[in-house]
This record gives structure tokens, sequence and C-alpha cells, in this order.
């Protein structure tokens, strides 16, 4: 049993963590740069090589296994399972098919329509459209890296939640009128659509591409989250992180979600700028908060969403998602003597 | 032969209306391309993800940009 955890444990430093990767990129830096890592620059050096290396292998490797799993489900078949559930249990598998579903926020206008003028409730559609930046597979994975598991798990849990939540809100509050009404005039192939069927090759040929494609979108914003959590890392001092986004500080999750509103970038940007911000001693409440603000509170995909859905019905759904992740942070915070 | 393009304007839709026009140059078959950008059309064909390719009103790729091979093999095999 001991041999067990002790290899699980291996594992996940050196696959996961990838410590053997922080070892070399200190060999790099200590010798080929002349730096001592314990010094600030070449701490800083350190930090940004090991994770936007770490990053990218990560985020290639996992987007790769992901989209195999995900070519199985398109948004055309998640249309045709949901098109036939009702109630709680709609939303929360549309929750949770928004986790597999590939989505980027792009075709969040066709899906939106597709799934309303198909019959669902723009309840379980919203479900779908929180939980879908804000909780995928990859997410989980790199949160398992740079945190542990138990805060992966909980992420995915807490993500899921609001999603549901949400979404059963706006199915209560019988938004529909407040969708504008030319998405209810256009009639959608939802019913016996027939998708092409894949062999095992086109499935991995797809996932090929889909590694590609994420890269090349996401690259910047990766290169620029790690430069912000290398500058939180080393340059910025940790009383005046602490001042704002400390926990003696009762706004910290109110600050922390309201700057992650206007930003746009992918969870894989954020999470070097969680990782800084946790070990400047941030609460893992107000670091989660910023994450999911920034993922699923994004001001692009609003003003998308502005084009199908009238005004109200935004601002519902914006403050729902807001309340929803200031609960989250400021439970986080409280319980998090739990998770690190 | 009617060949769909299904796509609202995007870089890969683009791509893929161009693709699919090298494709049948290269086959030299009769084939009429048709681009479909109009939102509510793009609904109704019942892609959610662009760019979409349908050969004769059937759907054979969504939310990719296959290659000039593969959409001469689709041609193809429709």
């Amino acid at each position: 049993m001991n041999i067990l955890v002790e290899s699980f444990g291996w594992l996940n430093d050196q696959v996961l963590k990838m410590n053997w990767l922080s070892d070399l990129i200190r060999l790099l830096v200590e010798k080929g740069f002349g730096l001592e890592t314990t010094e600030r620059i070449g701490a800083s050096v350190h930090f940004y090589l090991y994770d936007t290396i770490k990053i990218f292998i990560l985020l290639s490797v996992l987007i790769f296994a992901i989209s195999y799993i995900q070519s199985f489900f398109p948004p055309e078949r998640t249309r045709q399972i949901l098109g036939h559930m009702t109630g709680l249990r709609a939303n929360i598998l549309g929750a949770l098919l928004g986790t597999i579903t590939p989505f980027c926020s792009c075709s969040s206008i066709p899906l939106f329509i597709g799934f309303t003028s198909a019959g669902l409730p723009i309840g379980v559609t919203f479900s779908f459209l929180i939980s879908s930046p804000l909780v995928d597979l990859a997410s989980v994975l790199l949160l398992a890296s740079i945190f542990n598991w138990k805060i992966a798990i909980a992420y995915v849990v807490v993500g899921l939640i609001l999603a549901v939540i949400g979404g059963s809100i706006i199915s209560k509050l019988k938004l529909e009128k407040y969708v504008e009404s030319y998405v209810y005039q256009i009639k959608g192939a939802g019913e016996g659509l027939e998708m092409p069927e894949q062999s095992t090759r086109e499935r991995l040929r797809f996932a090929r591409e889909q590694v590609l494609s994420i890269i090349r979108k996401v690259w910047l914003y990766i290169l620029i989250g790690v430069g912000i959590g290398a500058a939180i890392h080393g340059w910025i001092p940790e009383n005046l992180i602490s001042a704002v986004l400390g926990q003696q500080n009762a706004f910290s999750v109110l600050i922390a979600t309201l700057a992650g509103a206007p930003m746009y970038a992918d969870i894989f940007g954020t999470l070097p700028i969680a990782e800084a911000l946790v070990a400047k001693g941030v609460g893992i409440g107000t670091v989660l908060a910023f994450m999911m603000s920034v993922t699923a509170l994004s001001l692009p995909s609003m003003i998308l969403l502005k084009k199908v859905v009238k005004t109200r019905l935004l601002v519902i759904f914006a403050s729902i998602v807001l309340v929803g992740i200031l609960i989250i942070g400021y439970v986080f915070n409280a319980l998090s003597y739990l998770l690190v | 032969m009617e060949i769909k393009v299904v796509g609202s304007g995007c870089a890969n839709c683009k791509n893929l209306l161009k693709k699919t026009q090298d494709a049948v140059a290269e086959l030299r078959i009769d084939a009429q391309i048709i681009y479909v950008t109009d939102m509510q059309d793009i609904i109704a064909t019942g892609i959610l993800q662009t760019p979409g390719l349908m050969i004769n009103g059937k759907i054979k790729s969504t939310g990719r940009v296959p290659s000039v091979k593969e959409i001469i093999e689709l041609i193809k095999g429709a």
C-alpha cells in the first residue's frame, strides 16, 4: 500500500508537476546563465522558463487526449441528447456536457440559437454556457499540476454546481421573453440530423488539429500570463499583495472577481498568475474567484451574447454568475485549511 | 452535385471555401459550391460549429477545415 502511495506521489511530482523540468531549468539558469536561482533575477528567469515550458507541454498532451474524447460529443449530438430532457436533470446534464463538448466563445451565437430554436429551455442552454468555458477537462489536470488534486476536484464540483444553479434560476424566472424574438423564428434542423461517423484515424487527426489551433490561439495569453506571474512572484512586494488580496481584507474576493471580469483570457493564461498569487499567500478562494471570473465573465462573450438576448437577461445572467463566484470565493477561503 | 460551405465569414470558413474550390477544380467535376453565410440559413442546416461542409444535403464535416485531399475523398464518396 505504501509503495502504491509513494509511486503515485512520484508520478504526480514528475509527470504532472514536472519536477524534473524544474531541476533541469535550474541547472540551465545556474550553470548556463550564471544566475543564482535563490536570487531575484535568477528566480524570475527560472519561474518564467519552467512555467512556460510546463504549461505548453501539459497543454499539448491534454488537448490531444481530450479532443479525442470530445470528438465523440459534438454539440449537434449534445443538442439531441438534451432535447429529450426536462427540469433539473436537463440542467445537470447540460452542465456536464458543457465540460466535454468542444466549444469556443466564437461559436456561442450559433450554439445559443441552435439550442434555443430546437426547443431547449434557455436555462439548460445557460447551464451549458456557464460550465463550458469554466470547467473543462484540461483545466482540471492543470489545476492538479499547479496546486493539488483536492483543489482541482473542488474547482470542478463548485463550477458544475454554479452552472446547474445558475441555469435553474434562469429557468425558474421564465426569461424566455428576453431572448431576441428572431431567435424563435429560426427553425432549426435539430431532430433527425445525421452527423458523419468518424474513424479512429479521423478522430486522431481532429485531436492533432485541435492542439495546433488552440496553441496558436492561446500562446500569447500564456506568455503574458506567465510574465505577470513571474512579476508577482519576484517583484511585487508581498505586503502590497496581501493588503489588497490577503485574507484580512474582507473585500479581497470582490476585488479579484471584479478585476477578472473585463479580462479575456483562456484558463491556461490565468493559471500562472494564480500560482504566483497563492505562493504570495493569497487565499485559495480569492484566486479561484479570479480565475472563474476571467473565464466565465468575459466581456467579449457578453458582447456576442448581446446579439441574441436582451440586456435584461444578460444582466441577470452576469449577476447570477458574479454572485455565484463571490460565494464560491468566500466559502473556499473559509475552508481553505481543508484544501492546501 | 451541390456542395455547401457553411460559415459566418470567419477565417476558417474562408479557408474551407478556398479548399473546396481547389478540390472541385482538381476533380474537374460539375459541382455547384454555395457559400452559406446568413445566420438563419446556417442554423437551418443544423450545424452548430462552423465551418461546416455539406455535400448533396448531407453533413460531411463540422468545426474543422479538412485538407483538399480529404475534401476530394468526401466528394468522391458522396
